[in-house]
């Protein structure tokens, strides 16, 4: 093929968007309504997963240790706790330590809640946070910890903590969650297709004429084609990157805005930053695939002689 | 030599219409024949076995020296760019200008883009119609909408002209500023076949004339009349 030849299907392409336009905005809407809802639910996946996977970490278990405990006991209790088989790992969390990570979970607008604290007024006792390799073990695993306690005259375990009970019924709701959403944005995707596809064959009909005149004049199919084609994938780029700013810069705004009530209920928002890369990619990927897709197909249909 | 060559054509179509009923005929280079008959004889199919709209169900067509039966799609484009048509409706792209109608069927053959403007503008001017470029078919009145679909027709230098009742939908006066502008067309090289329910003009202009009537050729007399009732 000639430059000259695809700088015109090029051309001519973005031509037709303005010539139909009618027809290039209703394609535009579908395509933008369906993605715009499919982008709100893969950024409600997106956090609802992220807060599965925070729970889910969350289940661990905490060992606070009496005050007054020396750093031998802390080594030979870690030792000790680190020999459970069910066990996987053992960190030692010292008291400042602690503090500090109250502090980056309740967040920079309530950092003055603990103000004052630091330090000899340090309240929190040292601790340890112990993780289990599977978490339905975490009750054997606790029994298995408070026996090294009991083994031990000084007694210097003060409390053993993990999610009593909600651990199991936990799982089974972020899993259920999980699946939910998945099913949904499938469900969505396929609407989405439908929307356009239903566009797309009213385009189709509108079209017919058009390709029945180009191809008495002697126009090779490819010719014909090309700039259906370009048009396609213009409609889905210029309608996905619309949806994809629209969404961004309303969830930006949500994430801004909710950020403090938020951070109070321990939540924490998937951040703008690391939803942008994969709701671009997913909303302009489809949306230029759906574009281009719909147009072949619907002068496919058409060419045959 | 003959641009157009049928031997023996029949044309059934799928639902058992037999359209055609063995014709043979040629038509040579520069001739201007009007296909005359009553509605139904089988004109328009005659002329869509000559572009390939239609393929027949028996027998030989050649065009331009290319066995058109037989052709394999893929070549069907390159076949067509040899043959201009017009229809009664006109067949204009109702949303590109007088100028991008005509200049599309230059593009769909690949023509530089210089060359494109300025053959167009030259065709546009022929058909008297270059001040009119930028204006859109729905802007024009039925004759003007017709010389652009000629413009369009003749633009690419066909050696065959097939126009299906060109001026069925126009009125007298209008129609023979058409018919005029197709024999100028003939004049410059181009063979044209064109079918026409106008007895006026097939009388007033003594050319070829073959008569269709029930798929078979009933009258082919060089310097015919119209023959039927108008
Ligand atoms: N696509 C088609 N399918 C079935 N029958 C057709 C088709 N096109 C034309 N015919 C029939 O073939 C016959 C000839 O039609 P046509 O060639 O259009 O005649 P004319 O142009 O002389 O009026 C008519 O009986 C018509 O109804
Ligand atoms: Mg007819």
């Amino acid at each position: 093929m000639k430059l000259s030849t695809i700088l015109r299907h090029m051309r001519e392409g973005a031509k037709n968007i303005i010539r139909n336009g009618w027809m290039s905005f209703a394609s535009m809407s579908s395509m933008f309504i369906s993605l715009f809802i499919l982008g709100v639910f893969l950024l409600l996946a997106l956090n609802v997963n992220a807060m599965a996977d925070q729970i889910e970490s969350q289940v661990q278990i905490r060992v606070y240790l009496q005050l007054n405990v020396d750093q031998a006991k802390v080594t030979e209790l870690q030792n000790k706790i680190g020999n459970i088989t069910e066990v996987s790992n053992v960190r030692f969390v010292s008291k400042a330590e602690g503090l500090e990570i109250l502090r980056e979970s309740l967040g920079k607008e309530n950092e003055d809640l603990i103000e004052g604290y630091e330090n000899e007024k340090n309240p929190l006792p040292d601790s340890f946070t112990v993780e289990v390799y599977d978490p339905l073990t975490i009750e054997t695993a606790v029994a298995q910890i408070e026996a090294v306690n009991k083994a031990d005259e000084a007694l210097p375990i003060a409390k053993v903590k993990y999610g009593q009970g909600t651990v199991e019924k936990l799982f089974t709701i972020t899993n259920v969650v999980r699946n939910v959403g998945f099913v949904v944005v499938i469900g969505l995707g396929i609407t989405a297709m439908f929307l356009i596809s239903n566009t797309i064959k009213m385009t189709i009909i509108a079209r017919r004429r058009e390709i029945g005149i180009m191809k008495l004049v002697g126009a090779t199919n490819s010719f014909i084609r090309w700039p259906f084609f370009i048009e396609g994938a213009l409609i889905g780029i210029i309608s996905s990157v619309l949806t994809t700013v629209v969404i961004l810069v309303a969830y930006s705004q949500f994430v801004d805005f909710t950020e403090t009530d938020l951070a109070l209920m321990m939540i924490k928002l998937v951040t703008f930053k690391e939803a942008a890369g994969m709701t671009a990619l997913l909303l302009i990927g489809l949306g230029t695939l759906l574009g281009i897709w719909g147009s072949t197909i619907s002068v496919r249909k058409y060419l045959k002689v | 030599m003959n641009v157009i060559e049928m031997q023996d054509i029949w044309k059934t179509y799928a639902d058992g219409t037999h359209a055609l009923r063995g014709v043979s005929v040629r038509i040579d280079r520069n001739e201007f024949v009007y296909l005359v008959g009553p509605s139904g004889a089988g004109k328009s199919t005659f002329m869509k076995l000559i572009y390939r709209e239609e393929v027949p169900s028996k027998g030989q067509i050649s065009v331009n020296g290319f066995n058109i039966g037989k052709l394999k799609p893929r070549k069907i484009p390159y076949v067509r760019r040899n043959i201009g048509v017009i229809f009664q409706d006109f067949r204009l792209l109702p949303k590109l200008t007088v100028f991008e109608n005509v200049a599309f069927a230059m593009e769909a053959i690949e023509a530089p883009r210089r060359v494109i403007k300025r053959r167009t503008m030259e065709v546009l001017e022929l058909v008297g119609l270059k001040h009119k470029h930028a204006s859109l078919p729905a802007q024009l009145s039925g004759g003007e909408q017709q010389r652009v679909a000629i413009a369009r027709a003749i633009v690419n230098n066909p050696s065959v002209i097939v126009a299906d009742e060109p001026t069925g939908n126009l009125d007298p006066e209008t129609s023979l500023g058409i018919m005029n502008l197709l024999e100028e067309i003939n004049f410059r090289g181009s063979t044209i076949v064109m079918a026409t329910h106008n007895k006026d003009i097939v009388n007033s202009m003594r050319k070829r004339v073959i008569a269709i009537e029930n798929g078979n050729i009933v009258r082919d007399e060089a310097r015919g009349e119209y023959g039927y009732e108008a």
